[in-house]
This record gives C-alpha cells, sequence and structure tokens, in this order.
C-alpha cells in the first residue's frame, strides 16, 4: 500500500497541522505517503468562477504527473478532493472538455488518460487500511469525551462515493475507534461559509456560529474535522462570532489530531498547538 | 419610499440566454425545474440571496440575463452542492452559479466592489503566476482592494495566526511554472487575467517572491 | 400477379412528412402492381371500400397498405380484403407513421425510406399463402388475484353476470389498501362503512371461490384456456371449523401483543395467532409460523389449540397447491407505498414523531390503535402538524412519476388530523393537484379550514432549534415559494405523504403471467386510450393501481372494465387465434429436440416414438424462437417462411 500525497495549498499554509497530524498517523500506520512532484494548486472553488477550461486544465495537470507514478492519491483538502474529483468526471462526461484540456497538456509536453483514482484519507482509512488495523494501534483511548464528527459539504456531495451523502458515517467510525463518544450531529454536512466567511464575514460567520452553538448544544467538547477550510472558519472566527451572534467557545480539531493523540504520537508531531483554541485540553481521556 | 414599476416586457429578456447556459456543461437540464424551491430551501445561503436559487433559475430560463448576472445570488453560493444533490429533476445548479459567475465577470456585470468576484479573480492571478496559491497574500491583497477598513478588523485574526505559526508572508512557488503558462496560455481567455499584480505584489520584487 | 397497393396520408400525421403522391407513382411501376392509389384515411368507410371494389373490379389478388402500425389496422383492412373476396393474409401492412413519418424530420429521405418499406412489401406480399384462423373454445370461469377493492369488485361483477370466479389473496383478508383507510376523499365517507358490505358480497357469493393467504405460483395455456396453479398457505386453521371467536388469541402463551402489527403498519403489536382487524374476510384466525413458538421450536403448551373448543388448530396442517381452469385472468394485484425512509433528509426512522401517510390513516382510525385519538409516540398531543406531499413523487432520485392520489389524501389527512386535534396544520406542496369530480371544491374546503398551505418543496425535516419556539421540536425548513423566501417551521408531528410504486415482485408476478410493464414497473396496458384494462397477453386484465397510481374511484371503473373485458372474451364461448403458427415439416426433422426447451409457451413437445418434434398449434403464440433455432430448418411459421423473410429484404436493400 503505497499513495501519493496532494497536499494543497492550504495544508501548507493555515493548515499545517492537518499536514503534520495526517503525515504523522499514516506513518505510524506503516502507510507510505510520497507527495507528488511540482504539484500545484486546484484552483478551488474560485478559478472555476473565472475560467472554465483553465480550471479544469489546472486540475488536470495534477492528474497528469500522477498518473506516471500510477499510484491513487490522497487530497485532504475537501476542496481539493472536489474540484480533482469533478475534473475527472468533466473529462470523462463532456468530449469537449476532454479535447480542449488534452490539447492545453500537449502543449506543455503532458498527457492524462483518466486512469488517477482521487482518494480522501477518510476513505484510505476505512476502506484500504481497515478498522481493525487503526484499533490496533489505540494505546490512549480517549475516553469519556463527546466529539461533534462534523464532514462539511464537498467532501460528501456530490463525488463522493465512499459514504452516505446524507449520513456519512466513516469518521464516526474512526472517532469511536480512537474511544471518544461521537455526538448526533445533524449539521455534519452543513457547509461552513467557506471562503464566504472571510469575505462577507456577517453571512459567512453566521453559518460557522450556527455549527459551533449547536455543537455545545449537544454537549461536544470539540468538533472534528475534515478540510483545513472548515477547521480555519470555525477556528479562527471565534472571537468575531462571539461579538456579533452569542459567544461560542469550541476546540477545533482534525480527524488526524484525534487519532494521532489515541494512537500515542506526541502531540508536537500532530500540531496540536497550532489551534486557535487550545485543543489540547480536551483531546485526552477524560 | 420611491414607487417603483415591476413590469417586464419582452424586450427585457435575452431570448438566447436559457439556449445558452444549457449549451455549457452542467446547464443541460435548466428547462426541467418545476420551481419546487427545494434548492432554496436547501441552500444556508439563500436567506442572504437577491433571488432566492429557483427563482434564479427561472429568470435565467425565461432570460432575464441583467438580473441574473447583476445579482448578489450567484457570488453568495458558497458551493456547498446541497441544492444538486437534492434537486429533484437533477438540475446542476451549482454548476450553472459558476457558468452565470464566469458570464458576469466577462460581461463586467457583477456587483462592483463586492468583494467576492474580485477575490475569485485575484485567485486566478495568483494561480497562474505562482502555480499555487498563498493564503495570506490573497486576503491582504482582497481587502486592500475591497475595504481596507476590514483589513483592521482581522488584526486580531491575523495575530492569532502568527502565533500558532499558520501564516506565511513569501508566495509558494511550483518548480516548473513555464510548464504551467504553457497549459494555460494555450487555452482562450483574457490576458488582463493573467498575471498578479495587486497591492501587495507591488510592494513585492517579483523576482525576490519567485526564488 | 395483381397486387392492389395505397398508401394513407393519416391526415397530415404522414403526408406531412411523407410525399404520398410519390410514393403511389413509385409503387405504380413495381412488377406485379395493378392498382396504386392514396388516400386521406385510409381507415374511413370510403377507404375500406374503395379497396373492396378494386378486388372486384381490377381481380387483385394481393393487398398492400402503408398506413399506421399494424396493431391499430391490420385487421380493418384484413376484413376489407375478405369483403372484397380475397383470402385475409393475402395482405401486408407497411408502418410508415410510427416507423417513419413520426420519427423523421427530412423530408425526401422519409420519401425514399418509404418507397424502400413499400418495395420489400410489394415483394414479400406475392409469398403469402392463403390462411385461415383458427376457433377454439374458451373456458367461461373467471381468475381474479388481487383482494383490495379492484379485485373485489371485478369479481363481484363477474359473478353478478352468473360467471364463476376464483378471488386469490395474498393475505389473511381481503380489502387491500382500503382497508386501512378511515375516511376517503372527497366526501369523507368511512371507508369500512362502503367496503365491508361489498367484502362480505364476495364471501357470501355462490359464484365466488375465495382462497385467502393464497399465491398464484404457476401458469400454462392460452387464452380461453388457461390452467393456474395455486399455492394455499396453511393458516394452521382448519378453516370450516374455524368461527373467528378469538378465544384462541386470548389464550395464546403470549400474554401481551410482542410482535409488529402489519395491519396497524407497526403502530402496535399483535400475537402469534392474529386476525388482522375485526371485519377480516374471512373471519378467521391465522398463526403466523415466524414468530409461533410451536412452529418455530415445537415446545408449547399449545393453549391456543386447548382454548378452542371447535379444535379448529392444527399445526400439522401444510400448504396446498391447487388447480384451477379459467378462460381469462384479471389482475389486481395493487402498489406499494413509497418507503419514506429512502428519503432520508425527512428523518422517518430517526425522529419518532415523524409519521408516513399510512401510518396516519390507522392513527386517525376509530378501529385503528389508539381508537382514533391522535396521541404521537412521544406520548404528547400534537399542537402543530406538518404535512409533506411527493415523498417518493415527482424526483428523479426515487421516483419520476406523479403518484396521482397524494394531493387528495393529504387534503383528507389534513381535515381529519385538524378536527382530531384542533392543531394548526401546514401543508407543502409542489403542485396542487386536484383534478376529479368535486376534488377542487374538497380544496376550496380545506382553505376555508384555514390549512396553512405553503407551495415548496420541503428540504429538511430536523431538530436543532434557531429560536427558543423552535426548541424541542421537529423543525421544517421550505422556501414559501409563493412569498419568495425561506421559512423554518416548527412543529410536533411531520406526515410523509408517501407516492405510490409497483410492488416489489411485480416483475416476478409479470413474467408469471407473461404480461409486460414499463420501466417504472407498473403493469403495461396494451393501449393506454383504447385497450387501457387489457395486456399484450390476449385474456390477461389488469384493474387498479398495479397498472399505475390512481384512487378508488378510477381502480373501481376500471376493475368494472376489466370485468367487462372477460365477460367479453368468456361469454362469447369461443376465439379465435392467429394463423401465424409454427408448424414442423415431419420429414426434414432430425430429432435433436434443441426447439422444446426453447419454447417460451411450452408449444413443443417431442414424439418419443417417431423421434420427431410436434407443436400444438394452439398453445404456439406465433414468436418464431423454435424456427430460428432449428438447426435443420424443418419448422416453418406462418406468414414469416422463408421466401416471404428473403422477399421482404431483397425488397427493402434493392
Amino acid at each position: 500500500m503505497k499513495y501519493l500525497y496532494y497536499p494543497g495549498c492550504s495544508l501548507k499554509g493555515s493548515g499545517k497541522a492537518y499536514e503534520e497530524s495526517l503525515l504523522a498517523v499514516f506513518r505510524a500506520l506503516g502507510v507510505p505517503l510520497a507527495e507528488l512532484d511540482d504539484w500545484n494548486c486546484c484552483g478551488a472553488t474560485a478559478y472555476m468562477s473565472v475560467e472554465e477550461t483553465k480550471s479544469y486544465a489546472l486540475a488536470a495537470r495534477n492528474l497528469a504527473i500522477a498518473e506516471r507514478e500510477g499510484l491513487d492519491v490522497i487530497a485532504p483538502c475537501s476542496a481539493c478532493y472536489l474540484v480533482l474529483n469533478k475534473t475527472q468526471h468533466a473529462l470523462q462526461e463532456n468530449a469537449g472538455i476532454r479535447s480542449r484540456v488534452s490539447g492545453a497538456l500537449g502543449a506543455a509536453g503532458l498527457s492524462y488518460q483518466g486512469h488517477v483514482r482521487v482518494r480522501h484519507p477518510l476513505d484510505v482509512l476505512i476502506n484500504d487500511i481497515g478498522l481493525d488495523a487503526v484499533k490496533k494501534k489505540i494505546v490512549n483511548p480517549l475516553k469519556g469525551r463527546r466529539f461533534a464528527p462534523y464532514y462539511g459539504c464537498q467532501l460528501v456531495r456530490p463525488y463522493s462515493t465512499f459514504d452516505d451523502p446524507v449520513n456519512p458515517v466513516t469518521m464516526d467510525k474512526l472517532v469511536a475507534a480512537a474511544g471518544a463518544e461521537c455526538v448526533e450531529y445533524p449539521l455534519k454536512t452543513r457547509c461552513c461559509g467557506g471562503s464566504l466567511t472571510g469575505t462577507v464575514p456577517e453571512v459567512g460567520q453566521r453559518l460557522s456560529y450556527i455549527l459551533i452553538k449547536e455543537a455545545m448544544k449537544r454537549k461536544a467538547e470539540a468538533i472534528v474535522t475534515v478540510c483545513p477550510l472548515c477547521q480555519f472558519n470555525l477556528d479562527g472566527y471565534q472571537d468575531q462570532i462571539s461579538s456579533r451572534f452569542s459567544e461560542v467557545r469550541l476546540p477545533i480539531v482534525y480527524f488526524t489530531q484525534v487519532l494521532g493523540l489515541a494512537m500515542g504520537l506526541p502531540s508536537g508531531q500532530l500540531g496540536i498547538h497550532r489551534g486557535i483554541i487550545d485543543a489540547g485540553a480536551v483531546l485526552t481521556a477524560r | 419610499m420611491p414607487l417603483q414599476q415591476t413590469i417586464k416586457y419582452e424586450a427585457d429578456r435575452d431570448p438566447h440566454f436559457a439556449d445558452w447556459i444549457q449549451s455549457v456543461a452542467g446547464g443541460e437540464n435548466l428547462r426541467q425545474c418545476i420551481q419546487c424551491g427545494l434548492c432554496s430551501a436547501t441552500c444556508p445561503l439563500s436567506l442572504y440571496m437577491d433571488y432566492t436559487p429557483r427563482r434564479l433559475i427561472n429568470l435565467a430560463r425565461e432570460g432575464f440575463k441583467k438580473e441574473v448576472l447583476s445579482s448578489f445570488t450567484i457570488w453568495l453560493c458558497a458551493s456547498c452542492y446541497a441544492c444538486r444533490a437534492e434537486c429533484p429533476k437533477q438540475i446542476k445548479v451549482t454548476d450553472i452559479m459558476y457558468t452565470l459567475k464566469r458570464r458576469a465577470i466577462q460581461e463586467n456585470a457583477f456587483p462592483k466592489r463586492f468583494p467576492i468576484p474580485v477575490l475569485a479573480r485575484e485567485f486566478g492571478k495568483m494561480v497562474f503566476t505562482f502555480g499555487r496559491v498563498n493564503e495570506t497574500l490573497l486576503v491582504i491583497d482582497l481587502f486592500l482592494r475591497t475595504n481596507w477598513l476590514r483589513f483592521l478588523s482581522m488584526t486580531g485574526l491575523g495575530l492569532n495566526l502568527m502565533r500558532t505559526g499558520r501564516m506565511s508572508f513569501l508566495p509558494e512557488s511550483i518548480k516548473r511554472r513555464e510548464e504551467l503558462r504553457k497549459i494555460l496560455g494555450s487555452l482562450e481567455g483574457k490576458d488582463e487575467f493573467l498575471t498578479w499584480a495587486g497591492p501587495v505584489a507591488k510592494l513585492l520584487d517579483e523576482k525576490e517572491m519567485l526564488k | 400477379m395483381r397486387i392492389g397497393f395505397y398508401i394513407c396520408h393519416c391526415g397530415t400525421n404522414i403526408a406531412g412528412t411523407i410525399d404520398a403522391a410519390a410514393v403511389r407513382d413509385f409503387a405504380a411501376e413495381l412488377p406485379g402492381v395493378a392498382v396504386s392509389r392514396d388516400y386521406k384515411y385510409m381507415c374511413s368507410d370510403p377507404g375500406q371500400e374503395m379497396i373492396v371494389q378494386d378486388i372486384r373490379d381490377n381481380k387483385l389478388d394481393r393487398l398492400v397498405v402503408a398506413a399506421c402500425s399494424p396493431s391499430l389496422h391490420e385487421e380493418t383492412f384484413r376484413k376489407a380484403a375478405a369483403k372484397g373476396g380475397m383470402n385475409s393474409f393475402f395482405f401486408q401492412m407497411v408502418n410508415i407513421r410510427e416507423h417513419n413519418a413520426w420519427v423523421h424530420e427530412d423530408k425526401a429521405a422519409a420519401t425514399q425510406k418509404a418507397k424502400d418499406q413499400v418495395r420489400a412489401a410489394i415483394t414479400r406480399v406475392r409469398f403469402h399463402k392463403a390462411l385461415e384462423k383458427k376457433s377454439v373454445p374458451v373456458n367461461a370461469n373467471v381468475l381474479v388475484v388481487g383482494g383490495g377493492i379492484a379485485g373485489i369488485h371485478a369479481a363481484l361483477t363477474l359473478a353478478n353476470a352468473g360467471k364463476t370466479v376464483t378471488l386469490v389473496e395474498r393475505d389473511s383478508t381481503i380489502g387491500g389498501h382500503m382497508a386501512l383507510f378511515d375516511k376517503t376523499f372527497p366526501t369523507l365517507d368511512c371507508a369500512a362503512c362502503i367496503l365491508t358490505p361489498k367484502m362480505s358480497a364476495v364471501k357470501n357469493h355462490p359464484n365466488i371461490t375465495l382462497w385467502t393467504y393464497s399465491e398464484v405460483s404457476k401458469v400454462e395455456g392460452y387464452v380461453g384456456n388457461y390452467k393456474v396453479t395455486v399455492k394455499r398457505k396453511t393458516r394452521y386453521i382448519k378453516e370450516d371449523l374455524c368461527v373467528g371467536c378469538l378465544d384462541c388469541i386470548e389464550a395464546c402463551v403470549f400474554k401481551e401483543p410482542k410482535f409488529r402489527d402489519d395491519f396497524n403498519q407497526g403502530l402496535s403489536k399483535r400475537k402469534p395467532v392474529y386476525m388482522s382487524f375485526p371485519q377480516a374476510t374471512p373471519k378467521l384466525v391465522t398463526i403466523d409460523p415466524e414468530t409461533c413458538i410451536q412452529l418455530k421450536t415445537g415446545k408449547c403448551r399449545k393453549s391456543c389449540a386447548e382454548a378452542c373448543d371447535r379444535k379448529a388448530i392444527d399445526f400439522e396442517l401444510k400448504d396446498e397447491m391447487k388447480e384451477l381452469e379459467v378462460g381469462a385472468i384479471i389482475l389486481a394485484t395493487g402498489f406499494s407505498a413509497f418507503d419514506p425512509k429512502r428519503h432520508a433528509y425527512y428523518g422517518y426512522g430517526r425522529y419518532p414523531n415523524v409519521y408516513s401517510a399510512l401510518e396516519v390513516e390507522r392513527l386517525v382510525n376509530a378501529s385503528g390503535p389508539t381508537n382514533g385519538e391522535v396521541v404521537l409516540r412521544d406520548g404528547k398531543h400534537p399542537k402543530a402538524i406538518g404535512i409533506i406531499h411527493c415523498v417518493g413523487s415527482r424526483d428523479e432520485h426515487t421516483n419520476k412519476w406523479c403518484s396521482r392520489v397524494c394531493c387528495m389524501y393529504s387534503l383528507k389527512l389534513a381535515h381529519l388530523l385538524k378536527e382530531h386535534t384542533g392543531a394548526e396544520i401546514y401543508d407543502f406542496y409542489i403542485d396542487m393537484r386536484t383534478p376529479g369530480k368535486t376534488y377542487e371544491e374538497f380544496y376550496d374546503r380545506l382553505l376555508q379550514e384555514g390549512v396553512h398551505f405553503i407551495r415548496g418543496r420541503v428540504a429538511e425535516v430536523n431538530d436543532w432549534a434557531m429560536t427558543p419556539e423552535e426548541e424541542g421540536k421537529l423543525v421544517i425548513r421550505v422556501e414559501d415559494t409563493l412569498a419568495g423566501f425561506v421559512r423554518r417551521i416548527p412543529v410536533d408531528m411531520v406526515v410523509l405523504s408517501q407516492g405510490l410504486e409497483a410492488r416489489k415482485d411485480a416483475g416476478d408476478v409479470r413474467r408469471l403471467f407473461n404480461i409486460g410493464c414499463g420501466t417504472e414497473g407498473f403493469f403495461q396496458e396494451r393501449h393506454p386510450k383504447l385497450a387501457p384494462v387489457s395486456t399484450f397477453a390476449d385474456g390477461i386484465f389488469i384493474a387498479g393501481a398495479c397498472q399505475g397510481p390512481k384512487d378508488i374511484p378510477d381502480t373501481v371503473a376500471q376493475a368494472g372494465a376489466a370485468a367487462a373485458e372477460a365477460l367479453a372474451l368468456v361469454d362469447a364461448g369461443h376465439v379465435e387465434l392467429e394463423p401465424n403458427t409454427s408448424h414442423v415439416v415431419e420429414e426434414e426433422c432430425c430429432g435433436c429436440k434443441s426447439c422444446v426447451p426453447l419454447c417460451p409457451y411450452s408449444a413443443i413437445s417431442f414424439d418419443e416414438a417417431k423421434k420427431k418434434a410436434s407443436i400444438n398449434e394452439v398453445l404456439c403464440k406465433g414468436c418464431g424462437v423454435c424456427a430460428a433455432a432449428c438447426p435443420s430448418g424443418s419448422i416453418r411459421q406462418n406468414l414469416f417462411e422463408d421466401e416471404e423473410l428473403f422477399g421482404e429484404i431483397e425488397g427493402v436493400l434493392s
């Protein structure tokens, strides 16, 4: 089992803790991740708003590079996961886009035949590595902790096939394997506000506020996320949200951090200190 | 309150607008809409939109291009795909929103100084220049262009990010930038979108940045 | 050979695309064609008369008509041929409407194609042989499958006409879905009051044999002469002894009911020995082998059997196979209600106070689990209720079609719930569909009663509150499309108006009876307008919601129509069979038997003495499989002989 790792821009910036904890967990599980050679930005939601074919070509360059390696690509960021899969679909289903993108790749001496599989670490952990292998590595179960599992939108909609789009459960299983309890969280696939949280704060932050408030109401001690933008929105703006709506304070962690601590990895390797709301206190057994 | 007339005449419509949307990938099912409003109801942002997604679809289908392209609705779409996943007629609403955003930028019809289209454009330029995006620089640049007062309100967040080591002031770049330029340059598009040259870029020496 | 050729304009249906005069002139030049004409409507009386007159005047001995589908007018022109004195089967029909004019836009190309089609028919028709239809006697008895209101009405209609009817029902009682309902729209008359008299009439009718708890397992034969095998499952009750006193239920070793009561949609419990409802017909108890301790383990005190003073309970009883001979069959197997769990956003199965419409039918029913008191699963009485239409209807993710009855039954439930609870009622619809006699008036009444009608498809039922009023409630999120904004409405109870779909096993039933069904799974009628209760299997008719969603008035009307069609068939005493059957040329048959298992109608047998295959031409439906498969070419099919087919191919290609 070996994978290509596509970090995306966020995991090299505000989402460093995700990269650190993801790499540490996979290392501990003995599954090597090789960073994709000279990867470029997937284009996210923004580039698609400006250029259609160019944004597919931009994403396709990554797929073309990955195809040479013949390995599945792991994309931990939900936006990257969505865009790369969306590109796969567009290239497969739309002959016009396919020929324009092949032409553009060809201009730089690249080609893409459509054989790469883009996967999310949740998918790989549950379906390739397996829950049992993960459980075997758990040495510090986070007993007595209650977390809200939050999947966000772009991971489960509309392309994901590895989990239920209405009520996804793969992360619930991993959190449970780490010894913690998942609260019933009906907002698990509702949007966090995406880039609006920064651009139109009064609008975007309301969405984040609803998510945090409801998790607190359900007595969760942290929200567990799978995406750097969700983590950033929910973690970074709590001061502003508190003054704008009502007081909220809740640690926002990556599922890989939860797993890493339960697996006994040192918190320094997992970027726990990078949380703006301190999460250290709730990531231990009670 | 000034009284306004809301009647629309046939001359106000672009009769080819719906056909055009249907010709773009994702727009195929536009005319299937039964106006049930599920998209609006499932949309977490519809409460801020000037037209709910359902109304926007109907305006687009009927060819009210001006209203559609100048709306806030298309820019408030956060691409969460809830509408697309649930639409009973499998209309790819999110993709249609993208199609309309691109047209609005092309026709310069989007609401001016509204930060989202500005972000989209600056993002595109930065990607073209470096191949990757530096969130810190992008955001600073955005605020300076749209609302620099808000920049001040973000200092708390900025300090927090610096404290936790999540901020970087140097743009990351891919190694083979020429390769990417060949790819993107071979496709049609407006030249003005090509190079990132925001206020922040002007402060930094490009050659320095690209080391 | 003197061939008459006619091309029909069908108004503009054909002539709008195909140049009829050009085709007429083309055909006139083909070898053997003595007469070639075009006419506006060949199927009209003057059109037919033209053929009759030409046959007589011009001594025609072959006839070709280019018009619509043979399924519509082949018979018309065969009759015209016969009237003119020609054997009916010296005729060939060319379908230039469905196969050509309706599917093409390029007029020149369509006209060329029509010429090719016509040349093929004219080349083939020379090889036609004189054939005669066979007449076979018809069994006068009728089988009705399904004991809902459709089957009940069809059976009674036939029985009243003096026919002997067997009604087979899978459940332990007849009554179907209608027996679940409290009131019926739009008149709000009590469902039981109008249904149970008909159920009793079935039970007591001297001409009806009622087999409940039974299923058809095999169908053989052909129109007028079907042989049907019915599996009569045992109830472990001697049906002639049980009087339905219910003492056994009282005496069951389970002191309290413990198992899901299907009739009450799981809202109550029943014991292993049960009767679905007080007016169950026949009035017999049934023992469920899945839950009865004696039947599962053989170790029970059998207190039920002891309690029965008529000694009607017998755990040794076995299922029985019965055979029936009937001339016609009516299928009235009904529908399934959409399982609202499939629409995950509405929280059915997750939130206890989200109900399916069928559950609510039982909940408001005076003979239901709560005697008609609307008390929720959490024990509360609702103050606000949301009714959501189109659950599993008009949705590409589940069922595409409109289920036709949901708007009306939702209005009915809105009325009944308001009457029973005094709650605020919110009704969420996409389009209010009330086409039916006095249906719109019923909608008017509900509007007047103050129900909130909100036009919008509900996105979600959830339990996260945004305001103090929403705490502890189910919140419905919907766009009020007429107002143009999104609303959140807190309620205590949600009713999901399930759509109608084909039964899960409709595909098996379809194959059993050799009829067709559409992509959505409902049984296919022979023609949507002109043969709505017939199927492509002669002698098998369909009625009620097995053909498509419909309400009780339409179901009963259709059941009457199916009964009339069946009656017309069996009352005639005989039926004519198409002569397009296969036969074996014995001297050429090599006895390989490869045709025998291929025949879908079991019409081929093997004569061991002669070592030759033999085809029962009464059973043969003319599908042609055997003729195509026969390695020695010894099977010939009337109207599809080699020279006829090769002639057709040659004609279309030359």
